[in-house]
């Protein structure tokens, strides 16, 4: 009774913003949407909470058709949009009070559940919600996402723009939710962040470009990556894209990402080159692809 | 004034009431350098940035930015620098080029040189097609590099970046910094707050911020070997996580 998706597609006058999306999230999993910005994330999410409705195809969220079951959908899932969307001017307890209620429910029977994240925010109980810092209204947000007890939850983009060592406790969080035996879908730009996911689809300009597990996703992977580095960055980036042999070239960190078109490739070959473009220091080392050199290379086709 | 520092910080200090939001922050940056200013949510980031473009007054503490004083000099500052940010970018219902004339007219460039820029920033950035149509229409990655590209449009001494590349693709936040460096070869120097920390590791020195101070403050290089670390991720959690 997970999530099941098939065949979604979703127009806006004359931008398709889901093209045939199809995959399934079982139960019990923290699956991630990984995107860019308008890749048609947000959308497949307002579909999926019954919010939007869908040009074509099917949805169910925990057994319920996304159409004809909306209501006990929105019983049954928990949301928490991208863009803060609690009362500014109630409380922090006033917000979670008023989310509890509206669900027939009272902070107290399901306070286990956001007990964790509650009592990180508790100091601050009386404060406007619009006046708390960043971290704390994501906390806020999802305890009154978690309240109702929900089967599924639906958390778009929930760390855009949150430091990393929140970013880090943010998932610890979801991991701690997800053996309470709740479903997880949750989207991110953040390609770090699919390591940490089950399962992962990637998407991009709405159309799924791979689902798999984030371990066999950098697996398809088919060209040997090389690490880069030299004394000077912007003259190694300029001299690698004019290099006749290159495939892709990217700033990875302290080194550039490399990939060769040729099948029999010879560093030393490169390195010589590099050497004739007046670079020093040069190490090229060969290294083990990431989500997001496999992104990029699914983007570029 | 040693001009080579384009940016020089002593003991800089901000106070909300009883609240130290910068806590006697002190450094210097020099031309054509790529400065990663880091540190969590609250740290105190934008407090200090906001001092250093002009907008917000010290409390205590000096600091002058492309030559001028941030107490007295504000208006000299801000013709000088450039700034863009993701939440501030460009008006979603002017098209490129009204953009491109908009801010080129803010800056007080001529009409020569503001056709000049604009022609030559429409061909770098291969807008050509999309020259006039409304900004709002473009996808997020193409205004963020028009953004940059617009915030250098008077030829400014430092650029102050703020998350620049909040949810962009990866590829284009590749060609964000390409652009981010041809800049600094060419002797802009660049002060940039980013979550990415991949993205620290392109910086030419970087500080972090815990608390209103500064913790932490070299190339990447030297802050991993500092704190024994493999990636500037792992430097920064061990810092903001005490």
């Amino acid at each position: 009774m997970g999530i099941t998706i098939s065949n979604i597609s979703k127009s806006y006058k004359k931008v398709k913003a889901l093209q045939h999306i199809s995959f399934d999230v079982k139960p019990g999993e923290l699956f991630g949407l990984i995107g860019p910005d308008g890749a048609g994330k947000t959308t497949l999410f307002r579909i999926l909470t019954t919010l939007l409705i869908a040009n074509e195809g099917l949805a169910t969220v925990a057994g319920f058709d996304v159409v004809a079951d909306y209501k006990s959908i929105r019983k049954n899932v928990g949301y928490m949009p991208g863009k803060f969307s609690l009362y500014q001017d109630l409380t922090v307890k006033e917000n979670l009070t008023f989310f509890a209620t509206i669900f027939g429910t009272t902070i107290e029977e399901n306070y286990d559940l956001i007990k964790e994240i509650y009592v990180q925010i508790e100091p601050f109980k009386n404060r406007r919600a619009g006046k708390l810092s960043g971290g704390m209204k994501q906390k806020l947000a999802l305890c009154c996402a978690l309240i109702h007890k929900p089967e599924v939850l639906f958390l778009d983009e929930p760390t855009t723009g949150v430091d990393p060592v929140s970013r880090k406790e943010f998932w610890e969080m979801l991991k701690r939710l997800q053996q309470k035996g709740i479903t997880i879908l949750v989207s991110t730009p953040y390609m770090d962040e699919a390591a940490l996911c089950d399962r992962i689809a990637l998407i991009q300009d709405g159309k799924i470009l791979e689902i798999d597990t984030p371990q066999a996703i950098v697996k398809h992977y088919s060209k040997p990556i090389y690490n880069v580095r030299a004394h000077n960055m912007y003259q190694l980036i300029n001299s690698l894209k004019e290099y006749q042999y290159n495939h892709s070239v990217y700033p990875f960190g302290e080194y550039v990402h490399y990939t060769d078109k040729r099948t029999s490739f010879n560093p030393e070959e490169l390195k010589m080159y590099l050497e004739s473009e007046n670079l020093t220091n040069i190490e090229i080392k060969i290294t083990v692809a990431t989500i997001e050199d496999t992104f990029m290379e699914l983007a570029k086709s | 004034m040693n001009n080579n520092k384009v940016i020089q910080v002593k003991s800089l200090t901000k106070m909300f009431g009883d609240f130290t939001a910068v806590d006697a922050i002190t450094f210097d940056i020099e031309k054509g350098e790529i400065f990663g200013f880091l540190g969590a949510n609250g740290a105190g980031k934008t407090t200090a940035m906001k001092m250093l473009i002009g907008i917000s007054k010290p409390t205590s503490g000096e600091a002058k930015v492309a030559g001028f004083d941030v107490y007295k000099q504000t208006e000299d500052i801000k013709k000088n620098i450039g700034y863009m940010s993701q939440k501030f970018a460009l008006y979603d219902d002017l098209t490129v080029k009204e953009n491109i004339t908009f801010f080129g007219g803010i800056y007080g460039l001529s009409r020569k040189k503001i056709k000049e820029k604009s022609e030559a920033l429409i061909e770098e950035l291969g807008l050509e097609k999309v020259a006039n149509q409304l900004v709002g229409a473009l996808p997020l990655g193409w205004k963020q590099k028009l953004s940059f590209s617009v915030s250098l449009i008077h030829d400014p001494k430092i650029v102050f970046l703020d998350e620049p590349t909040g949810g962009v693709d990866p590829i284009t936040r590749r060609q964000f910094w390409e652009m981010i460096y041809k800049a600094a070869h060419q002797g802009t120097t660049v002060f940039v707050t980013t979550h990415y920390m991949d993205e620290a590791e392109y910086c030419d020195r970087v500080s972090i911020m815990v608390n209103g101070k500064i913790e932490a403050l070299d190339t990447p290089k030297k802050l991993k070997e500092q704190f024994k670390a493999a990636n500037m991720n792992d430097v920064f959690l061990k810092l903001a996580r005490g």
